[in-house]
Parts: structure tokens; sequence; C-alpha cells
């Protein structure tokens, strides 16, 4: 298929510019010769042509509206179409965001009721809603512990981070200065708690703990390991990545947590539009309600207005007020599912998630034969053992069959990793489907090996030559 | 309303498969004392009826202005049709991260144009699919600058736009850099000599705007220059990406990289979010810039296809050693400045000199009013500062006619008493800037 | 199947391998058996000639499409050479680790850690050992 740049033709647009209706300028003169560019180099298509080029462009894609997308730790659930058709409403995508506050005060109503329902459903103080994106938020939650321990004069550089953990953690920890350390994981894929124990000093922030975790198992030991960390002083800092396996069954400040990060493009059902927007609320204890960033907002008897007059704040993460039109959709879900459909959600995605493990667990190793929560991870070891069939190729395989494969190769410390999160917007049928189709491949790894190895067979590209696109690296095309 | 399909027999069969008796033994690794009956403190679920009712109460409790004469880092611009179509299609929006490159050559081939025409646009080499958006990214940069050298010492100039700085220093604090901000000129560009008198061989990184917040142009060639000649590198951010239309690009005068704000590029104001954190860099920096970038490469029959590349540089291989965390960022956002840019194609600088246009003549109207004075003496592009005898007022009228006014500089920067920046697109009418002025007669 | 390991050199438990040259330098690269772990490499990452590292200290860096590690120095030197062939052709360490693939050639600060580290025999017990 042809780059957009490939289909330009001189003379050819889509866009027309009004002609002016004021004086023309002579720019040369107006800005002078040395600041203007002399080259311009973009596609020049017909309206017609652009949209066939990017409508092509999609159907070479796979998006939840077509099929099941059962990656693990990402809450692929449904979008729904009423929270997409609200958030075009003029007055939440038309204001610019320095209006004054007078003018704002249905959004600031909505952003300050999303702060409070939060707030409610995981027994956090407070919440702020700037973050964009997961990581972001955690790089923000990270920053609050910082400064926690500046302010109490403490010099605590350590944070402990379990051998489970995404990637981001570790990443957000040594972008705030912290050194991170390796916390083992029990043979029930649980905190070592032995471990935690030797590991939580008085030079430790505190422990960084996605819960459930990323095998999909609840931290049966968190009252423990709460005091343990608090018990030196510590802050426990919780992912909520996972956040789908517990709404209305518990609630993260009650279980100890200090601070939080959501994913509104994972629970609440915010679409993941190709790699974003998200965003990343983040949740806090009394303790840390002081370092949120600013602007915040204040609610009196005339309304609701912002404030920046938290002298201790860690200042701002971000230009504005956070991803708003994305907080408007997860506002609209919240609203619509109310308390009992979000309980509900949770109930059905952790019955979806045990439903799979049952199905498959005769086909595929389980690392942890107990009840999971949302997701569950099989490891892909015996068909390796079997047939040289690795967890790409059963994933890719899958892709043949219209599904996008579950989370592969992570987390880390389960060999060949297929981790599953159906979600609760799944139906039995869907899911029997899926459990079928993962056992013919298991059936097909022992019967006809090279098959698999060369999936996937029926998309518009086979398997992608990834060694070359990093040793000879091409991400800014060139005209030949 | 919720979205589960599952009938009671469904659930029946299914919990009879897990063996159990009810849904709650599932949860059982919730010790007893934790567990709540059900989600606590939220409203009443709604129908899909009663939730647009509720939402569209919500909304009209906002005042949308008739027009506004605020940019200040977000711009009213022109979106086209086919913008909005595109990117509502539910094989884009509803699509996850692009890691399984199959079957995700849309997004993928389309992110992979998008960097190609943003690298065009800031005379660099190669641009990222995204950040959140043009403050973080501006800080992002000095991050990585900072961790490239293992220098600590920032400078920022005072006329990048007050939320960026305010982000560059947060982000300084947690990694534990210092910063130091250089005042701008009587003309409104940046004062070379207090840069050249701060450069020292401690300065990892030297941030700039241009346009920068009071709509001067910068001279960039100098700055890079000063710059170099003591090994710090060059960022230059802008905040209006239609700038790039007829401006000179700062990675062709020798910015190291060019950070920004590209919500101009086809996405609404949606009062402050998500817009679109651009980052671009010279080639040479190409295996440390944070965010994830497209590759082109073959599949085994020799067919071009695109990939995410260079992964090793993400949280998720590199974790602490990353130079950033960023994971999820503003796909869809840059998805839909890719298809503004194809659309407007050329006409891009049509559009650039439209509004430059705009902004002569909304000038010259204002300057007609009693004691309004030109502020800076620098070239601008769409955004300009003029001191008026009471800004407050001006607003205030302003807004009882249902326009939003200038921004008020003063709160920003004290010395600009009563100094207004403002910003004219191609969305201000001749006939809405002789209104401005009849208001303000 | 790894390539067997040369008899001529030694070994550390980070899949490092040094040949001494006899004259106070030496050279060192990964082994055959940590190429194959780490799959197609993409890039390395050479350090600067003068570079100082000590023993155990991360002198390089290798990199595949979904890894990263760090290549660690078997032993306190002066970097002195570094092999530029793997700039453009990185591939070489899959293809000849033990050859062609070498990554930097050191002065060595005091040839008595040589010592410490393992034979080839000791090494390949060693990766057994791993593998369980």
């Amino acid at each position: 298929m042809e780059l957009i740049f490939e289909i330009s033709k001189a003379g050819r647009g889509a866009a027309e510019i009004s002609t002016s209706d004021v004086p023309v300028v002579n720019i040369d003169d107006a800005i002078g010769k040395k600041y203007l560019r002399r080259e311009l180099d973009l596609p020049e298509v017909a309206e017609v042509d652009l949209v066939r080029h990017y409508t092509t462009l999609s159907r070479r894609n796979f998006g939840v509206d077509l099929g099941f997308y059962p990656l693990g730790s990402c809450t692929m659930k449904y979008n729904p179409k009423v929270n997409e058709n609200v958030a075009t409403f003029p007055g939440f995508t038309g204001l610019h965001p320095y209006v004054n506050d007078e003018s704002a005060q249905g959004n600031l109503q909505l952003l300050y009721e999303m702060q409070k329902y939060l707030g409610n459903i995981f027994g956090m103080a407070e919440f702020t809603l700037q973050p964009a994106a997961g990581a972001h938020g955690e790089l923000t939650g990270i920053m609050m512990i910082k400064k926690y321990f500046e302010k109490k004069n403490e010099k605590r550089p350590a944070i402990l981070i379990p051998d489970t953990a995404h990637g981001t953690n570790p990443a957000s920890g040594a972008l705030c200065g912290f050194e991170t350390v390796t916390l083992r994981s029990n043979s029930e894929g649980g905190v070592d708690i032995d471990h935690l124990k030797s590991l939580m000093t008085e030079d430790v922030a505190g422990l960084m703990l996605t819960n459930p975790n990323t095998l999909g198992l609840f931290e049966r030991n968190i009252e423990q390991v709460a005091q343990i960390v608090h018990g030196k002083g510590g802050l426990l800092y919780g992912d909520g990545a996972n956040a789908n396996a517990f709404l209305g069954k518990a609630r993260s400040g009650d279980l100890g947590f200090d601070v939080i990060q959501l994913n509104l493009h994972k629970t609440f059902s915010t679409p993941h539009g190709g790699g974003g927007p998200g965003s990343g609320p983040v949740g806090v204890s009394a303790k840390l309600v002081d370092y949120l960033p600013i602007p915040r907002i204040i609610k009196t008897g005339n309304g609701y207005n912002w404030s920046d007059k938290f002298p201790e704040t860690i200042g701002r993460i971000r230009s504005f007020y956070g991803n708003f039109n994305v907080v408007v959709k997860a506002y609209a879900y919240i609203r619509s599912l109310g308390a009992e459909g979000l309980t509900h959600a949770t109930e059905m995605a952790v019955l979806n998630a045990n439903y799979i493990k049952e199905k498959l667990k005769p086909y595929f190793d389980l690392p942890y034969d107990r009840f999971c929560m949302h997701e569950c991870v099989f490891s892909g070891k015996r068909q390796v053992a079997e047939s040289g069939v690795h967890t790409t190729d059963i994933a890719k395989r899958l892709i043949d069959y219209g599904y996008h494969p579950p989370t592969i190769y992570f987390p880390l410390i389960i060999p060949e990793a297929i981790m599953i999160e159906p979600t609760e917007t799944e139906s039995k049928e869907t899911l029997d489907t899926f459990c079928d189709t993962m056992i013919a491949i298991a059936n097909e790894a022992k019967e006809n090996p090279q098959r698999v190895k060369d999936a996937p067979l029926t998309t518009p590209v086979s398997r992608l030559d990834e060694v070359l696109a990093a040793r000879k690296p091409d991400v800014c095309w060139k005209k030949p | 309303m919720d979205y589960c399909p599952h009938t009671p027999d469904d659930i029946k069969q299914m919990q009879s498969a897990v063996g159990i008796a009810s849904i709650d033994e599932l949860f059982a690794d919730i010790p007893e004392k934790f567990r709540v009956p059900s989600v606590l403190n939220i409203p009443a679920a709604l129908s899909e009826q009663e939730t647009i009712k509720v939402m569209s109460g919500i909304a009209s409790k906002n005042k949308l202005p008739q027009f506004t004469l605020t940019g200040a880092g977000a711009y009213h611009h022109f979106i086209p049709a086919v913008v909005g179509h595109i990117v509502g299609r539910a094989e884009f929006y509803t699509a996850y991260t692009p890691y399984q490159a199959e079957i995700s050559q849309g997004i993928l081939q389309a992110i992979y144009e998008y960097q190609t025409m943003i690298a065009h646009l800031t005379g660099t080499e190669i641009a990222n699919a995204s950040m959140y958006d043009g403050a973080s990214a501006m800080a992002e940069a000095a991050v990585l600058c900072a961790k490239m050298s293992t220098r600590t010492k920032i400078i920022v100039a005072h006329s990048v736009h007050p939320e960026y700085r305010q982000v560059v220093n947060t982000y300084s604090w947690a990694n534990g850099y210092t910063v130091v901000e250089i005042p701008y000129a009587s003309s409104g560009q940046i004062d070379l000599n207090a840069l050249q008198n701060e450069l020292d061989d401690k300065v990892a990184a030297v941030l700039v705007q241009s346009p920068n917040f009071f709509g001067v142009i910068e001279d960039i060639t100098p700055l890079a220059d000063a710059a170099h000649k003591k090994g710090a590198l060059l960022v230059a951010g802008f905040t209006d990406g239609t700038s790039l239309g007829i401006l000179q690009p700062a990675g062709a005068s020798g910015a190291d990289f060019v950070v920004g704000e590209g919500q101009s590029f086809g996405n609404p104001l949606n009062y402050g979010g998500p817009y679109l954190g651009i980052f671009a860099a010279q080639e040479k920096f190409l295996r440390r810039i944070p965010g994830r970038l497209v590759g082109a490469t073959v599949d085994k029959n020799g067919k071009r296809g695109f990939v995410l590349t260079l992964q090793t540089r993400e949280q998720h291989i590199r974790r602490e050693k990353a130079t950033s965390n960023i994971c999820s960022n503003e796909a869809l956002c840059a998805l839909a400045a890719g298809v503004y840019l194809a659309a407007l194609g050329k006409n891009l600088r049509t559009l650039s000199e439209l509004n430059v246009y705009k902004t002569h003549y909304l000038k010259n109207k204002l300057l007609q009013l009693k004691g309004w004075k030109e502020v800076f003496s620098a070239p601008v592009y769409n955004e300009f500062v003029l001191r008026c005898p009471d800004a407050r007022q001006v607003n205030e009228k302003l807004q009882s006619a249902g326009v939003i006014g200038g921004y008020e500089l003063q709160k920003n920067y004290p010395e600009l008493e009563n100094a207004l920046l403002f910003c004219a697109t191609e969305m201000l009418s001749k006939e809405d800037m002789d209104r401005v002025a009849t208001i303000l007669k | 199947m790894s390539k067997q390991n040369p008899t001529d050199r030694q070994y550390s438990r980070d899949h490092e391998w040094i040949k001494d040259n006899g004259d106070g330098t030496a050279i060192i690269g990964i082994t055959d058996y940590a190429q194959e772990m780490l799959t197609d490499i993409v890039f390395v990452e050479l350090p600067e000639i003068g570079k100082i590292v000590a023993k155990s200290e991360p002198v390089a860096v290798v990199e595949s499409v979904k890894s990263v590690s760090d290549v660690f120095s078997p032993v306190g030197g002066e970097v002195i050479d570094v092999n530029k062939k793997l700039e453009e052709t990185p591939e070489l360490i899959n293809q000849d680790a033990f050859g062609e693939g070498w990554i930097v050639k050191m002065r060595l600060r005091d040839a008595g850690e040589l010592k410490t580290l393992l034979s080839a025999a000791d090494y390949e017990q060693f990766v057994k050992e791993e593998k369980h």
C-alpha cells in the first residue's frame, strides 16, 4: 500500500483556505525574510484520495469493535458509544482552557465530582486528574513520595519494586532519583514477606505494588505488607492498572495504599486510541494531599474555581488541566454504570478470567493453579519443549483466527508467558470459541508446528523483520 | 446500564465450570476485614437516555464565547471535516498500542507518515509518535539532555510559556537538576548577553520557545551557537504548530531538539486536553529519544511494512535505565494531526499567511484605541502584546459582550502591568475584530 | 548449539570472554552462548577510547530487538581500541562471537585479576548449571 507522499501530486489539495477578508500584508516585510522558511513539503492530495487512504489504513487495523482483545493488564473492555457521543458536546469540546472559571462551571463540576467518585470507589482522600496516562500518574505519585520525605528531612534513596512489575515502575522510580531494589516473589506469586522484611529499612521510601499483581493474583498478605512498609515509616504505592479486578470488593485506601494511580483507558472504558490519549488519575491518602500537583479545584458557595495556592505542591506536571475529554467519557461511564454496574463489571471480569483458566489449563502450563482475579497467566513452555513452537508463534497464529493475541512475554518471571485478560464485556460464546481456538492451536503445534511458526498467514503483511527495523532504522520517509 | 452480556444461565454454567457456587468465592483472597459489599457512594445507574440528559445538563452550565482573542498555548483553528471522520473510525480509536504489527499496519503507517511530516516541519530528521503535551515534551527533552551529558544545569528563557517552565521545574526538581532563567530584552526576544553570561560547562540544555509566549519570533541560530560553544544542547519549543507553515523551523537553525504543542493540528480546544506533545530531534539522538517510534521494514516476502522499533529505549525493556517512563501517549491526537496536515498540505502556508494578515489587522485596530501601545518591537506570528490603560476593564467589557479577551500577562510577568497577549487566527472574521474595536471604544 | 568455548582465553560469570595478548593488553567480547540468548543483535554502544573501568563495571552495551545487556569488563583497565566494524555490522557478534565479533581492547591495570576468572571448562560447567 502506498504512503500518502507516494500518492501526492503537485497542485492537488483537500482543505481549501478561505480568502482573506482583511488586507493582505507583505510577509517578507512584516516578519523578515530571515525568519521565513523556504520549503514546505507536505502531501498534496484530493479529499477523496485522502479519505480513501485513511479508510484503507483503518481496514488494516484491529480494534475492540472488531474482535476479542484478551490483552493481560490492558483491560480492553468495550468502549460505550454513548460516552463517545456526549464527549462531542460543544460545551465540552469548545472551551479554551483559559476562559474564566465562571464560564466553565460545567467542566469544573464534572472534574470535581469525578475526583470525589474515584475517591469513594478507591477509598482515597483526594484525587488529581492531571496525569495524561498511567505512567505519567506513576511519575506524579513517586514525585509526591519524594516530596513527602524531603519535607520530613529523611534521606530515603531506595524504592522497592517486585520482580513481576511493569517496566514503568522502575523507570518512574529512577526518574525521581530513586535507586530501585528488586523484591522477590514467593512460590505463590505474592510478595516474599521475608525478603520484604529484610529489604524494608529506614533508607527505603517505600514499595511500589501492583495489586492484584501482574500474575492476576491478589496479594493475600496485603495487611502484613502494608504493616511492614509503614512500620519503617515508608509509603505504599499502588499501581492501579489492575483495578478492574476489585471495584466494589475492596478499596485501595483500606488496604493500606498511600498513593495509587489509575488508568481511565483501562478500568473506566475510555478508548485506547491506538496508543492514547489515556488518563492516569492519582489518588492519595491524607498524608500526601498537600503535595498534589496544581492547579486544584476549590469548591465554594459560589461554585468551583481553579487555584494554585498550595505551597507544598510538587508543582505542575503538564499544561492546563489533564486529558479533559478523556475524563468526560470516564465520568459518563461511572454515571451510567452506577455503583451496581461497576461492581457487576468486576464480578463478571473475574468470572470470565477464571472460566478461561479452567478451560485452558489441561493444555497449557499454569504456573499458579489457584483462583485468579481478572487475568490469568499461562506459560507456553510445554509447547516449546514438545515442538519448538514458542509463545510468539501461538500469538501470531491467533491472529489468523481473528483474535488480537494476549499479552506475551510478560511478566518476566514466567518463561514464555501468555497473559489473558478477557474483561467483563465478553460473552460466554466468545470465551468458548477463543478457548477452542487456543486448544486447536496447541494441537496444531504438535501436529504441524511449521504452520504455527509461519503465522500469521492471512494478514496484509506477514511477520515483519524487526531486526532490520532496529539495525537500519527508517523512521522518516525520504523522497527517493 | 452495563455492558456485561452474561445471562443468569451463562453465569450458572460458568460458575459450575469454575467449581464455585457463588461469585463471592472468587474474592476469597481479599481478607474479610477489607471486603466492601459494593462500590460505595456513587449515584445510581442511569439508562442511556438519562446519561445523555445528565451530561447535557453539565455541558450547558458552560458558557461558550462567540469568539476568543486568547491563544497562550491553546489555539482555535479550523478543523476540516475529514479529520473527525477518520479519527472516529472504530478500527483506529478502539485499537490498542500496535505491538502486534501485522494487525496494526493502519495506525503504524499513519504514524510513520505523521513522524515524517513533523520531522520535515520542524527541520529535523526524526520525530517520535507523540508525548503528552508541549510542556511535558519540553521537560522530557531537558531531562534527556541532562542524562546524556551528566551535566545538571538547565537554562530556560523567561519568555517560554509559564506553564511549560513550571513543568520543567517539577521534572528538574525530581531529578535533582538546577534551573536558571534568563530574561528577555526590550525587543521581546531573548537577551543573548544574559544567555552567554549564564552558560558554563555545567549546562546540559538551553530551553527556548519560538514564537515565544509573547508571540515574538526568536533568532535561533545565535542561541544555538552560544549553547554549543559551551557544550550544551538547544531545545526549541513552540505552542502553535501552524507557525511552522511559514517560519524557518528551529531544527534547520541549529536546535538539537524541537518540541511543542500539536493541538493546532486538527485537535479541538477540549478545555485543555487531550493535546499532543511533539518531540523531534537531530538524527544523532535516534537511539536515546523517549517515546514510541514507528519504523519501516519488510516482511518475510519482501513487502514493505511498519513496526514499533528501537523499543530497547523504552521502559518495558530498559526499565530503570530508561530516560523516560512514557508508555501510552497521544496516538489518536497524532493521527488527527497527520490527517490535518495531509488535508492542508501546502495550504498550511496559506493558512499561516492568513493568520498573519488577521493578526496585523487586529493589532492595528487595537492600536487605534486611546492609550494602547505596542510593547515589543520584534516580529510576531499570530500573537502579540499590547499595553492598555486598564487590562482588567478591557476583558470585563469583552466578557460582557460574550467575547474572551486577551491573556493578562501581569499574573506571570508583574513587570508587564496592563499588558495583554492577543491571538488572531483564521477563525476571527473582520466583523469580529471590528466589533472588538467598537466594544472597547 | 553454542560453539565450543575456545581454551585460549578466560571467561566471566556474566558471559564475557577475555583473551590476554601477553603484552599488558587484552581483548574482550561476549560468548557464543550469550549471543544465542540475546538473539539478533541490532546495536552495540561502544565506549570512548581512554575510558577507565574497574573489574565488573559496564564497558559497553549490546542491544537486541527485545533486550538490552551491559557488557561487564572482566578486569580493570583502560579502553585502548574498539571494534568499529560493529557500528555498521553488529551482527558480527552473532556470527563470530569469539573472533570478528570482539568488542573492546583494554590495557590491563592488574594482570593478576585474570587469575580470578573461569577457564573454558569452568565456564561450560557454569552454563550447564545455569540452564537448570
